[in-house]
């Protein structure tokens, strides 16, 4: 997502709450879009399947107040993600972490896709390079013109005869 | 009209029937599975609890340890409070909890943990001296404890666990008076 | 009085279900048509007691009877009455009973039906509709009972259905209401349809099943469920895009589809019932896919019921999903049993259904719609797999973990990308055979004037190259379908010596399962589009505003002119709205009023956007926060999405052509069936 950034004067709503932390403020406090672009990819326990940028419950307005408190302490954004996952576990990211048995989630559709495309390949195969008689489908409908001819006009002409 | 190659009816060869009943069978298990593992607690009352780390917030402890495993405490009796600063309903408990920790700490025979569930340390440090818990408390760490105890996922729940380490007694909601949190003590002696 | 009536006909239809599956399997293998009969007259009867328990709980609900738990739960005296008729649905127990309602009457005007020739399917199709209803009525009956009321027992309120030993009736003073989520005009009639859609594909299993019992296995059963799986379909399609419409109006997150997993589960039978769209036309036209067709009608069975489960059982929690009942084990073993016995039996008739013909060109129609099928099924395995792997997960390593948007948009995305291709392409291809050669010739046209529509894009609108492919392929899509609707019109007028129009509408009109797939497919370009502009180029900032301050994104300029809060104590809802003027360019473009909506009985909130949408963005503003003081300002979350009114225009396209292609012109059953085409077993080539 994209950051914007921009030069409204910030007020600081929330700092009444957070009487007890001390800021180590060097530059600007970080405004509500950098905080958003983290609280974007995390996902509160609270209000599950709802990324933490949009939630409104209380629990997840503390959360982005936190995330804010990491921010002007010069936190970057990977080492916030690392704190969250670690205090509240794996959950909270937007997918499962790329390690250990995690990587199940990823592996498997693939595989099983891939599985799924040999599968139906081979089986095409051999439906198509199997010897045929002649001619099988004999009543389909837009029968097997040769592929000389222009097999559109012939659906046509075969769909007119229907028609009549 | 075609090809007379074979007239046998050909059904599914046994190694396919085979691998499709182990793949189907398989898969429902594993989500039945899945699935009574999410709806039940691991804890269930009457059996032992599974032991946990407990790291407590700074400036608590408990006999000068910062931290411990629940089976660090086998003797007494437990009584695990998970809340959370966001809870409103856990405000309504608040100092009776701490009313009744003042009337069994002298004892030492029964430990009040409060487990503070999906919460920040901003959150918690306002909510703890709001209420002027002394208590030990505990973040509940990528929320281990909560998934071994917490039947509702809800806050607030209560957990008190025998001498033994066996789960007694769980409340559901906030206590409604100190009285109540004493006799859900005594009810388990 | 209800409760008891309510409650008596729900027992007495669930023991009338029960003996309408005995009779019809006695009847069946007795070769007794009294019994089918008699089985038939039990099916029909189910519906008229099920209608009139409905009317009973809705009574209820409509009078404000509080001592009902169900009613307590969902209404409230405040809500209007349309709503507490809706609350029906709203809540998991009326949910239940909703969905036996409708599956009873389509069950019913299913059975009505004259059978001559299919007579031997009925006893089959009944049991299959008998069973499904006595699980659901079973589990509104015996443990989600909408009928239950509150007693007063020693001093404790306590749900009971009958009034327990020295109880009196508790009855509370007001409701709780309906979750204010539901109350969305959207979230009306999101549930029924998607039900109706859930519910009509128990039909084509019925048929199916009783297809492979009675070894009927020709396409007998297509033909006569065809109609039924495309409204099935139609009402399944019309539910996801309220869905989404309802999403973005009330969840306030600036989005339509969140990839949860609840949303996922009714989407798997979508796909699942997409891909039988298309593989029934092969086994209609080629006598094909006979298996295949089986396993997908199967899965989508499984899938609805697993769908519902989902939805009700809060194993997998998420915004639309709020319970946590002991149903959830019963679903699951329903849902097993019905598909081990699915499976046994298409084992069982395997070699029946043994396909008829050959695959000729791997460029045929029949190879691309099976691709087609392949990359529907791809969809569904990342879905199904992203679904439950929370709970593989938790099982195997006691931690949760979320799977959300990321993951599916990176593993669907080129599958969907692969079939915008495929639709390019296939309506191109000839049943039978095609070449590289022939596809070529068809195409190049519309590929050349694609590559410029996309070239112009490249210069004035993007740069992106992954929206860049999009567009390609929706461009690609749309020249090769309207093509086809020119050149057949054409081609007709000269036969004909019709005028253009003329020939293209009784072109249309005779082959309405064709061109209002076409439609189905430009349509489902139109909402590519718009997800493409929202996926890609949604912009979003956040700004906390004092009185006339301003908040500028992607060319727009808020300013926040004046916040009013009030309380509307009839409705039961406390108001807080915000005026915000837009400008555009410098230039003044009108007034937005987000919304924070506070429901007393439910004590939610209820954040509703301000939002301006035109075919070219949406301006979506959300009130986020405001300052009880006056003057002390609100915070605002303003989200551009753009090209996102494609989506709901295409969906609107979508639904008319839907109904294009499902409405009735002539009883699918005196079509001619494909003639000359072995219809034994004869030929050893395996079809699928």
């Amino acid at each position: 997502m994209k950051k914007f950034f921009y030069s409204f004067t910030f007020a600081f709503l929330m700092a009444i709450l957070f009487t007890g932390v001390s800021f180590a403020q060097d530059t600007t406090p970080p405004t509500d879009d950098e905080v958003n672009a983290i609280a974007s990819q995390l996902y509160c326990p609270v209000c599950e399947s709802t990324p933490l940028d949009v939630c409104p419950t209380e629990a997840c307005k503390d959360w982005r107040e936190q995330i804010r408190v990491m921010l002007s302490e010069g936190k970057s954004e990977e080492e916030i993600l690392k704190y969250f996952e670690a205090q509240y576990g794996a959950r909270v990211l937007a997918e499962p972490p790329k390690k250990g048995f995690y990587w199940l989630i990823y592996l498997l559709p693939p595989a099983i896709i891939l599985l799924g495309a040999v599968i139906l390949l081979r089986s095409m195969k051999q439906w198509t390079t199997k010897p045929v008689a002649e001619s099988t489908g004999t009543g389909e409908v837009g029968g097997d013109s040769s592929p000389a001819k222009d097999d559109y006009v012939a659906r046509l002409e075969e769909e007119l005869k229907k028609q009549k | 009209m075609t090809e007379e190659t074979t007239n046998i009816k050909r059904g599914v060869p046994v190694w396919a029937q085979v691998t499709i009943w182990t793949f189907l069978v398989g898969l429902l298990a594993l989500v039945g599975f899945g699935l009574n593992r999410a709806r039940n607690p691991m804890a269930e009352i009457g059996e032992p609890v599974p032991d946990f780390d407990i790291v407590y917030y700074e400036g608590y402890e408990y006999k000068d340890k910062t931290q411990m495993k629940l089976s660090d405490l086998q003797g007494k009796v437990v009584v695990i409070n998970i809340w959370a600063s966001w809870c409103k309903p856990c405000e309504q408990e608040a100092a009776e909890l701490e009313e009744a920790w003042q009337f069994y700490k002298d004892a030492d025979d029964v430990v009040f943990i409060g487990v503070d569930y999906v919460d920040t340390p901003a959150g918690a440090n306002e909510y703890l001296t709001k209420f002027n818990i002394t208590f030990p408390n505990a973040p509940d760490l990528q929320s281990t404890i909560s998934s071994i105890l917490n039947r509702q996922m809800g806050v607030p729940e209560t957990y008190i666990i025998d001498r033994e380490g066996v789960l007694r007694h769980v409340k559901i909601g906030p206590f409604v008076s100190v009285d109540e949190i004493k006799s859900a003590i005594q009810s388990i002696e | 009085m209800f409760v008891e009536f309510g409650y008596g006909v729900l027992l007495v239809s669930f023991l009338v279900a029960i003996y309408s599956i005995f009779a019809a399997i006695y009847g069946a293998t007795n070769k007794s048509a009294s019994m089918v009969e008699s089985a038939r007259r039990a099916m029909l009867l189910t519906f008229p007691l099920l209608s009139l328990s409905a009317a009973a709980l809705v009574y209820l609900l409509v009078n404000n009877h509080f001592e009902v738990s169900f009613v307590y739960e969902v209404t409230s005296r405040s809500m209007p009455t349309y709503l507490k008729v809706t609350a029906w649905w709203g809540g998991q127990a009326g949910s239940l009973l909703f969905w036996s309602w409708l599956l009873s009457a389509f069950a019913s005007a299913v059975t009505i039906r004259k059978w001559d020739r299919d007579i031997e399917f009925l006893p089959w199709v009944i049991v299959i509709c008998s069973t499904t209803l006595v699980f659901f009525v079973g589990m509104v009956a015996f443990y989600e009972n909408p009928f239950t009321r509150f007693w007063l027992v020693g001093g404790n309120v306590e749900p009971h259905l009958f009034a327990p030993l020295n109880a009196t009736l508790f009855t509370a003073d007001d409701g709780n209401g309906l979750n204010p989520l539901l109350r969305h005009p959207g979230m009306v009639i999101h549930p029924p349809m998607l039900y109706l859609g859930f519910v009509s594909y128990v039909i084509p299993y019925a048929f199916a099943m009783a297809a492979l019992i009675t070894g009927r296995t020709d396409d007998r059963w297509i033909r006569l469920t065809r109609r039924w799986s495309l409204w099935a379909w139609l009402f399944l399609s019309f539910g996801l895009v309220l869905g989404g419409r309802w999403a973005y109006d009330v969840l306030g997150w600036g989005g339509y589809w969140g990839w949860d997993p609840v949303e996922i589960a009714a989407f798997m039978p979508w796909l699942t019932g997409t891909a039988f769209l298309h593989s029934v036309m092969i086994q209609e036209k080629r006598g094909l896919l006979k298996h295949w067709n089986m396993i997908l009608v199967i899965l989508t069975y499984a899938l609805v019921i697993f769908g519902t489960f989902l939805t009700r059982s809060g194993v997998l929690s998420s915004v639309h999903a709020f319970a946590n009942s002991p149903i959830g084990p019963l679903f699951m073993g329903f849902v097993s049993i019905s598909l081990i016995v699915s499976i046994a039996l298409v084992i069982w008739r395997w070699p029946d259904l043994r396909g008829e013909t050959e695959m000729k060109s791997m460029l045929s129609r029949e190879a691309l719609f099976l691709l087609n099928n392949l990359l529907f099924m791809s969809v569904l395995v990342v879905c199904f797999w992203g679904v439950i792997f929370p709970l593989i997960s938790e099982l195997f390593t006691g931690q949760k973990v979320t799977v959300g948007p990321p993951f599916y948009e990176r593993a669907t995305a080129p599958l969907f990308a692969a079939l915008m291709f495929l639709m390019g392409v296939a309506p191109l291809s000839a049943w039978g055979h095609s070449t590289l050669q022939t596809l070529g010739r068809s195409m190049w046209k519309s590929a050349v004037a694609a590559v410029v529509v996309t070239g112009i894009l490249f210069v004035t609108y993007t740069k992106n190259i992954i929206a860049l492919v999009g567009f390609f392929l929706i461009a690609l899509v749309i020249f090769v379908t309207l093509q086809e609707f020119w050149r057949a019109a054409r081609a007709r007028q000269r036969a004909q010596k019709e005028n253009f129009l003329t020939s293209l509408s009784r072109l249309m009109g005779r082959n309405r399962r064709r061109y209002g797939g076409y439609i189905i497919h430009i349509s489902m370009m139109l909402m590519a589009i718009g997800i493409l502009g929202i996926e890609l180029f949604q912009t979003s900032t956040q700004g906390s505003l004092a009185k006339d301050e301003q908040l500028n994104i992607s060319g727009y300029t808020l300013q926040y002119k004046e916040l009013a809060s009030w309380d509307d104590r009839g409705e039961g809802v406390n108001y807080t709205r915000a005026v915000v003027d837009v400008y555009k360019d410098g230039e003044y473009i009108g007034e937005l009023n987000p919304r924070i909506d506070y429901y007393f009985d439910s004590q939610q909130n209820m954040t509703i956007p301000g939002n301006r949408s035109t075919l070219n963005d949406d301006l979506y503003v959300l009130l986020v926060d405001w300052q009880p003081v006056s003057n002390a300002g609100a915070t605002f979350k303003v989200y551009v999405n753009p090209l996102v009114n494609w989506l709901w225009i295409g969906s609107l396209a979508f639904m008319v052509g839907i109904i294009f292609a499902a409405w009735p012109d002539r009883d699918p059953a005196e079509e001619p069936a494909r003639s000359g085409v072995a219809r034994s077993s004869k030929q050893t080539s395996a079809a699928d």
